[in-house]
């Protein structure tokens, strides 16, 4: 622990909050209580016996509106390995298809006594209406091009990693910051932490008044990465909703992608980072997603701890639980 | 209602004859009528002192939502909003189901009116079915009592047709009101484009998705000579648009609503339904244009916009949820602030509430000269209350404004002088 997280972060400190909708709603000393459980948990994951009975007799719901591998994968893995107990819901099988609003679903899940249930949705700001309808607490998985808070914390946990710090770092993060949830919940964190952020893309890809948020426009790829610590990618699309945002996949490659020329701007020790999943070849290319200064899959690792935190905290586990959970 | 009623001490503002003064209005068998000639008989007094006498508020521009959506409002409901308002009449838009776009829907929504708390002056579609397509039958409509031509909330996409319908308007001598939306630059929006859209993840709508329409219908009023008028503004380049048509002469008026000159983007914060109408709101700069055209003329009437929706339509996902908010039992109080802010003066306000609607929509109204209908607002300036969305007589709920606690209000309305509110 640094001298910085060590003033920041309680032995005994507790999680303030009920729910999890946002960065935004998070002060630096919460951020660094997720990063330190996430850490101490994190040896969880790499034993033989991967399961600690911290969690257990509690339910968690995973409510997943949208497609979604990775994440709905992590927290069911963060809550198994808790031994609390798991459901998937995903809309496909739900009754989002029959007409059911969010807050019958809301009502009906409920009344079956989860204590907390994870929500994926498409629409920004869904996580707050399902809090206002149910009992148990709501960790926001994603919305819209709102927030996705877990996503925020395990990069920071990565960076905190690689860096040894989360403050006075060059954070570069390329891409459609427009649409991306995990765009707004990284720019907050890492302000928050004491970071730069600079963002670039094309203008179609940068949203109005973004600097508002703390983070810096910059004309080019090149002035974003130029002398960063780190740089983070994000995944595009060429359209969305008949809207066009870029013209080709291979124009977007040539001037906006991460390749080895590009990040030789970025220092010496620069990681390179990215949500997932990558679009080889686009966003970044094949030798730089799999290079040195790679650290996604670190993410991927990092991802299930931060998730058994939150649940932890969010749960209010006691250190008691956590003790026979280590014996 | 046979008799005669005495208003007395109350403050007389009446924009039509420039009168702000310290007065007694004399009513009899609903008309008007004037104290000199009118004294003797049995009269009916009434003490207002302390209290403004303005001829009854005209709203340019309500959404009834009969026929076809009655669980949303009635026009007997939405009529007793109005009078609870201090509204003696209202303009409804044709955006019902069926569509009001032919005589016998204008018809039908004219006799449901007749017994009802407030004047109902329809206004017909545009365009069959407001589809943006054909013409609707306007002669029709007009001899059945629409007064006014528009495809609110359908704005109409199509250059050409929006010409010919300002020429044929122009022949049955119809206005044209145009709800002014580029919908290739707003489409999926669900808030105003800017800091707070990008903060809230929500797809925005550009101030320039309004005033682009504004100019392309400005250019064809232009054009065609048409009446032509604007609702619900809501920013500062539409504004623009309008003071420089004015300018130049064309015949041009516009309308703004009190959420525009009382609230900004902000409240949509927390994903907030009942912040969410469209146009949207807009920025603080954007307000006060609002708040400055309202008194130098660029603005010519203030309207509610009022959209009753149920918790079917609002208690949803942001991005889900239905534009609109309630507005008639509000839009006075929230008007009244103007004038304690010292934006415009009380008589600018009945202007901008009675005289200058009822010239809009081409009906009577809106003055208190003798032989005029009895249609009198009374209004407490000083009377302080709590607005409760619950206790409405709006069936629609939905209001940004629940709760807010409320400066000045209708004690009394009086259509044709029959009560159709009191609160005294």
């Amino acid at each position: 622990m640094t001298g910085f997280m060590a003033e920041h972060t309680g032995q005994d400190q507790h999680f303030r909050h009920q729910h999890l909708f946002g960065i935004e709603q998070l002060s630096v000393s919460d951020i660094l209580l997720v990063l330190n459980t996430a850490r101490s948990f994190r040896d969880i994951s790499a034993r033989a016996i991967k399961k600690v009975p911290t969690l257990r007799g509690k339910t968690v719901v995973n409510l997943f509106f949208e497609p979604s591998t990775r994440t709905r994968l992590s927290f069911e893995i963060a809550a198994k390995r808790m031994s609390a107990d798991t459901f998937n819901i995903s809309a496909a099988g739900s009754s989002a298809v029959k007409g059911e609003t969010l807050i019958d679903t809301a009502k009906n899940i409920q009344a079956m006594k989860p204590d907390v249930v994870i929500l994926r949705h498409s629409s920004s700001g869904a996580p707050y209406l399902l809090a206002r309808n149910i009992e148990a607490a709501v960790i926001n998985a994603g919305d819209g091009a709102h927030e996705h808070p877990s996503q925020g914390l395990l990069d920071m946990m990565t960076v905190l990693d690689h860096k040894g710090r989360l403050d006075g770092l060059k954070v570069a993060i390329i891409g459609d910051i427009a649409h991306s949830r995990v765009a707004r919940s990284d720019i907050l964190g890492f302000v928050k932490m004491g970071s730069e952020v600079f963002l670039a893309g094309p203008q179609t890809f940068i949203p109005p008044e973004v600097s508002r948020l703390g983070a810096t426009v910059c004309g080019s790829v090149a002035e974003a990465v130029r002398d960063a610590d780190v740089v983070m990618t994000l995944r595009i699309q060429l359209e969305r909703q008949n809207d066009p945002l870029i013209p080709t996949l291979r124009e977007y490659a040539k001037f906006y992608g991460i390749n080895k020329a590009v990040l030789e701007l970025a220092r010496e020790d620069a990681i390179v980072m990215h949500p997932g999943p990558v679009n080889r070849g686009v966003e970044l290319s094949p030798d730089v997603a799999d290079g040195s200064r790679s650290v996604i899959l670190d993410q991927v690792t990092n991802g299930v701890a931060v998730r058994m935190a939150l649940l932890y905290l969010i749960l209010g586990g006691s250190k008691g639980n956590e003790g026979q959970g280590d014996k | 209602m046979g008799g005669t009623l005495r208003l007395l001490n109350g403050r007389i503002l009446d924009p039509t004859q420039q009168r702000d003064e310290i007065a007694d209005l004399f009513i009899r068998d609903g008309v008007v009528v004037d104290a000199l000639s009118d004294e003797g008989g049995d009269v009916e007094c009434l003490d207002v002192a302390g209290c403004w006498v303005v001829p009854g508020l005209i709203d340019v521009h309500v959404h009834l939502r009969e026929p076809g959506e009655e669980y949303k409002e009635t026009i007997a409901s939405g009529c007793l909003a109005a009078a609870a308002g201090g509204f003696t009449a209202v303009a409804c838009m044709p955006n019902t189901k069926p569509v009001n776009d032919n005589g016998s829907i204008t018809r039908y929504i004219v006799e449901q009116a007749l017994t009802c708390a407030a004047r109902v002056y329809p206004v017909g579609a545009i365009s069959q079915g407001s589809g943006g397509d054909k013409l609707a039958e306007y002669g029709e409509m007009k001899d059945a009592g629409a007064v006014a031509l528009t495809d609110d909330g359908r704005p109409v996409v199509d250059s050409q047709l929006m010409r010919r319908a300002m020429e044929y308007a122009s022949s049955h001598g119809l206005p044209i009101m145009s709800h002014s939306e580029e919908i290739a630059l707003s489409r999926h929006g669900s808030m105003h484009e800017g800091a707070v859209s990008t903060r809230l993840g929500l797809k925005g709508i550009p101030a320039a998705a309004e005033s682009i329409m504004v100019y392309r219908d400005v250019a064809l009023a232009e054009l065609t000579g048409a009446r032509l008028h604007i609702a619900h503004v809501s920013t500062e380049q539409s504004l623009a648009v309008i003071r420089a048509a004015k300018t130049r002469g064309v015949k041009v008026t516009a309308e703004t609503a009190p959420h525009y000159f009382t609230l900004t983007d902000e409240a949509v914060e927390g994903y907030n339904t009942h912040a969410k109408m469209n146009p949207p709101l807009r920025t603080e700069k954007d307000r006060q244009a609002i708040r400055d055209a309202l008194a130098d003329g660029t603005l010519d009437a203030i309207a509610t916009d009022h959209a009753p929706h149920s918790v079917l339509e609002k208690d949803v996902e942001f991005n889900l949820a239905a534009n609109g908010i309630v507005g008639l039992e509000t839009s006075l109080p929230l008007s009244l602030a103007l004038v304690r802010d010292g934006v415009i003066s009380p008589l600018r306000l009945v202007e901008l509430m009675s005289s200058a609607p009822a010239a809009i929509l081409g009906v009577a109204g809106g003055t208190l000269r003798p032989g005029a209908a009895a249609d009198v607002t009374v209004i407490d300036p000083q009377r302080i209350f709590t607005f409760n969305a619950a206790e409405s007589f709006s069936k629609g709920k939905n209001s940004p404004f629940d709760g807010w606690r409320l400066q000045g209000r209708a004690v009394l309305t009086l259509l044709a002088g029959r009560v159709t509110f009191s609160d005294r």
